[in-house]
């Protein structure tokens, strides 16, 4: 029990410091990608503190509370993960989290927000069935939905769930809202939509919003860590390796209209995950 | 020199308004974005967004039409905020100043902190003047707690 949570601080406390750490790599050497010099490795941690001291302008009074709900499901769903919960209800949370800042994003009147929510239910709707299947297949093979069975489970997973890992790289970009699926909020602004979902949260609310993002981030290479487990060290070198990746793909991809996203997606993501759950059920 | 105003000074986010200019400031402030300058690694970002930005960038003199444009984008822009004047016409309207449409520079509509000037300044030039008016965060800052003070005392009297 006391063992719980400690465990649980430690997450949630160090969660955002290890995001946020890794988001300022991610700038940096995005900029050397781009032959420029980059800001420091602290970055998002100063953008975090300016905005939380900028003056607050709600739109609506209701807003705080979809920013709140998406800060408190994402860290639900990393307290699920680190206490070795179920896979099943922690993508259910995951997916609530996300839902919350859609429907905030949809409580204002502003086009450029809306059309970035609209954008956002299009990602959920091409990843979410990926994500699932996910979680089929580690049922599949280990016979029970809790993460604990997965760490106790004799082989890595990757072994049996090779196309599933594949798939879920694949959608990663996706969930991180990277090039080329970064239409929801374009990273960088000055582009059709302005910032598309985030447009109208400012000050502290975007503050949270980016700390959300960090949680998130590290809730996602919790799961690919999982894949390779045990043991653990081995998962989060491939988890770092496979934010590099995207950092990759990030510079070098353009970004694709939403039509092609959901058709490539479900083409390749659902398609090799099925392949790989139909091999298994096929096995002697 | 708090956690709160190194942050401010080391992460502003620019939005950069074109109020009636030539374009030829416009493409030097664009210039100061580019490798060969990298404004990113002060941590500034172009953002776009008057709601997310930190330092408004005015390039050109202000006529009747763009002043209402201009008072609306200062508007939206959550305090504290910095407002950077680029160029001559920034300055006084520059060589425009005369003509009947004109009514000078951005600051006849809003408060203006710092100014750019050359036609069209330099970005070396640009990001100078920048890196010079975050020194004026600390002060909005105070400002902006002593209005939100004020504002308060003045609900509860009223109530």
């Amino acid at each position: 029990m006391i063992d719980n949570l400690i465990i649980s601080l430690i997450a949630i406390v160090g969660a955002p410091i290890i995001g946020g750490l890794l988001f300022g790599i991610d700038r940096r050497i995005t900029a050397r990608l781009q032959n420029r010099f980059g800001p420091p490795i602290l970055q998002p941690f100063y953008d975090f503190f300016k905005l939380l001291g900028k003056e607050s302008i709600a739109v609506n009074q209701i807003q705080m509370m979809y920013v709140l709900s998406h800060l408190f499901f994402a860290i639900a769903a990393l307290l699920m993960l680190v206490l070795r919960q179920d896979l099943l209800m922690l993508m259910f949370i995951f997916a609530f989290s996300t839902i919350s800042l859609i429907i905030g994003a949809m409580s204002v009147r502003s086009p450029y927000s809306k059309i970035g929510a609209q954008r956002e239910i299009m990602q959920m709707l091409a990843y979410e069935p990926v994500l699932l299947l996910m979680v089929f297949g580690v049922y599949k093979v280990t016979g029970s939905f809790m993460i604990q069975s997965i760490l106790d489970y004799p082989m890595p997973l990757i072994y049996s769930l090779p196309l599933v890992f594949f798939a879920f790289l694949y959608v990663l970009t996706i969930k991180l809202r990277k090039s080329p699926f970064d239409f929801s909020t374009s990273h960088h602004g000055h582009q059709e939509l302005i910032k598309g979902l985030t447009t109208e949260f400012s000050g502290t609310q975007l503050a949270l919003i980016e700390l959300t993002h960090w949680y998130d981030l590290m809730i996602l290479l919790g799961l690919i860590a999982l894949f390779f487990a045990q043991p653990l060290w081995v998962g989060i070198l491939i988890a770092l390796g496979a934010y590099f990746l995207e950092m990759v793909i990030d510079n070098i991809c353009a970004r694709v209209t939403w039509p092609w996203m959901i058709k490539a997606t479900w083409l390749i993501g659902v398609g090799t995950a099925l392949v790989n759950i139909i091999g298994l059920y096929l096995r002697p | 020199m708090g956690l709160m105003n190194t942050s401010r000074m080391k992460s502003p986010w620019i939005i950069h308004v074109n109020c009636t200019a030539c374009n030829g400031c416009d493409i030097e402030v664009v210039a100061a974005l580019t490798p060969m300058f990298d404004v990113e690694r002060f941590g500034i970002v172009n953002v776009g967004n008057p709601k997310h930005a930190d330092v408004m960038v005015v390039t050109g003199c202000v006529n009747p039409k763009t002043a209402r444009v201009l008072k609306n984008i200062y508007d939206q822009m959550p305090e504290p905020k910095l407002v950077l004047a680029i160029g001559a016409c920034g300055g006084t309207g520059g060589i425009f100043a005369e003509c009947y449409n004109v009514l000078g520079g951005p600051d006849k509509v809003i408060p203006v902190d710092a100014y750019v000037p050359g036609c069209p300044p330099r970005p070396e030039a640009i990001i100078d003047g920048a890196v010079a008016a975050l020194g004026l965060f600390e002060a909005k800052a105070k400002a902006m707690k002593e209005k939100a003070k004020k504002a308060a005392e003045k609900a509860k009297a009223e109530a």
